[in-house]
């Protein structure tokens, strides 16, 4: 397996950490003038998703994890799994609960999404930052009522439920920033 | 951004050059000689904690093995022992392996050397110089053994390995074992613990906070100081602004057999740790053998300077061309 010395650390490289796979979010070297030098690293275990702060001495090793990140088209759910494609080989990989977690509620089949592979098996999932969804049930907009700053909730195709503006209608079309969850715009089918 | 572009602005670099100009004319009112000593040295510092970069000239010189140095201190110390009186230089240095935010490859250090000066005077003129560029700091004077006790709860002097990882376990500090020697917990302390609280006043401010009376195990180039019923020291400073060691200063060991001992002791200590040997400069050694004039002398990090100057964060923000894009 391959591994990392203090020197090469950077951010974004994924290692394993305790037998988990972790991806450094900040590296800091640190030494004093007369002295050893160290490498401070804040890692993101990429399951529990816990930031985490170790210190390694300069020159010391750390495993390298195989971690990816593949583009992949979401096809289905079959009520356990949610199963994901690569267009170019059709390749295709089921990724669980733990794996999608929060995402599913913007998972909409034939969208594209980033998905990271450990060993071969997915660990979480990236939705496009912007989708396009169908509102399923919304109450009618009342004009005038400014008691709720103007929106109200929505509840869309893929179950995700969002505020929108009171002259959102059942069967609108709406763009949502799956990072924020917020509604952007009505958009044309 | 193109790679071809400095990293710095422009208005920072007139910074730097504005503030290596009050640097200059500091030192001329004090009647302190601008010197230039080789960046290329047929020996490189001994101390396992430094890397030197090395190369070869094509040249006849003997050695053609040539080293870049990591500090113009063997080559000033020379010049003293020539008679030069008190010296500075605002030099270039390279040090491999070093890089991040307060680090690149190569940089420049201001060092000075003051003869008849021990490091009590000496820090007064750090203080003198760093009043005239970072205006309203105020500073203080504190042991290595008070930073310890109020910033780690230990007595770096007294305190076992086995204390060392304990209080490592306590502050927060997760890492794996660094085996039984002292000064490389201490190291670890100082540099994650302690520092980051250094030289910050309780509103947030920018102070100068100098730390002296190191351990007489980290005396580097530093005298070593016996006193009864006091732990030795090593008659050493260092200087701390923001949470930033800045500089580093010693009343100079000027005892040739000494020197020796000591290159000889690092020696031993690179072939412990696996790391390359590399040749004692002998002329340095030949020129205390001729007489150092009692001094004390510091190396001050002027890319640092010149971030706390500007309140720069990241050291490519003060360099023109960093390695990254040398």
């Amino acid at each position: 397996m391959a591994t990392y010395s203090t020197n090469q650390f950077k951010n974004g490289m994924k290692v394993m950490l305790d037998g988990d796979p972790c991806s450094m979010i900040d590296v800091e070297f640190v030494k004093p003038g007369k002295g050893q030098a160290f490498t401070r690293v804040k890692l993101r275990n990429l399951l529990s998703g816990r930031v985490l702060e170790k210190t390694f001495k300069s020159g010391e090793s750390i495993e390298a994890a195989d971690v990816m990140e593949t583009q992949m088209q979401y096809l289905y759910n079959d009520g356990s799994h949610w199963h994901f494609m690569v267009p170019s080989s059709f390749e295709q990989y089921p990724a669980d609960e733990n794996a999608v977690g929060d995402v599913a509620q913007w998972l909409k089949e034939e969208d594209m999404c980033d998905v990271t592979l450990w060993n071969g098996n997915p660990i979480s999932v990236t939705p496009p930052n912007f989708v396009i969804l169908t509102v399923t049930q919304t109450d009618p907009g009342l004009r005038g009522d400014t008691s709720s700053g103007g929106s109200k909730p929505a509840t869309l195709q893929t179950g995700a439920v969002v505020r929108v503006p009171l002259f959102i209608n059942e069967g609108d079309v709406l763009k949502i920033d799956t990072r924020s969850g917020e509604y952007v715009s009505r958009a044309k089918e | 951004m193109s790679a071809w572009r400095p990293t710095a602005d422009l208005d920072t670099l007139r910074e730097r050059a504005r503030i290596a100009g009050s640097i200059r004319a500091f030192f001329a009112s004090r009647d302190v000689l601008e010197v230039a000593t080789p960046l290329l040295a047929a020996a490189p510092v001994t101390d396992p904690h430094l890397a030197s970069l090395e190369t070869e000239a094509r040249i006849d010189v003997e050695p053609s093995t040539l080293y870049l140095q990591t500090s113009p201190e063997y080559h000033m110390k020379r010049l003293l022992a020539a008679g030069s009186g008190p010296i500075y230089q605002l030099a270039r240095a390279c040090r491999d392996d070093e890089s991040g935010a307060r680090h690149n490859l190569e940089f420049t250090m201001l060092e000075w050397y003051r003869p008849g000066f021990d490091h009590h005077a000496l820090m007064d003129e750090v203080e003198a110089l760093l009043g005239e560029i970072l205006p309203d700091t105020t500073a203080s004077r504190s042991t290595y053994r008070e930073v310890f006790q109020r910033h780690a709860g230990i007595d770096p002097h007294t305190a076992s390995v086995a204390a060392l990882r304990d209080a490592t376990r306590r502050l927060g500090i997760d890492v794996d074992d660094l085996g039984d020697d002292r000064d490389t917990w201490l190291h670890l302390l100082l540099a994650t613990v302690i520092e980051p609280r250094l030289g910050v006043t309780d509103d947030g401010d920018l102070a100068i906070a100098f730390v002296h009376d190191f351990p007489a195990s980290q005396a580097a180039l530093a005298k070593i100081r016996h006193e009864p019923g006091r732990p030795t020291v090593a008659e050493r400073f260092e200087v701390f602004i923001g949470g930033i060691e800045l500089a580093n200063g010693f009343h100079e060991l000027t005892d040739a057999t000494e020197q020796r001992a000591r290159f000889e002791s690092d020696l031993a200590q690179r072939e412990r740790l696996g790391l390359p040997t590399v040749p004692i400069d002998e002329r340095l050694l030949a020129a205390l053998e001729h007489g150092l004039p009692p001094c004390a002398g510091v190396a001050l990090g002027f890319d640092r300077l010149v971030m706390l100057a500007t309140g720069s964060d990241h050291i490519d923000e003060v360099i023109a061309f960093p390695a990254s894009r040398a």
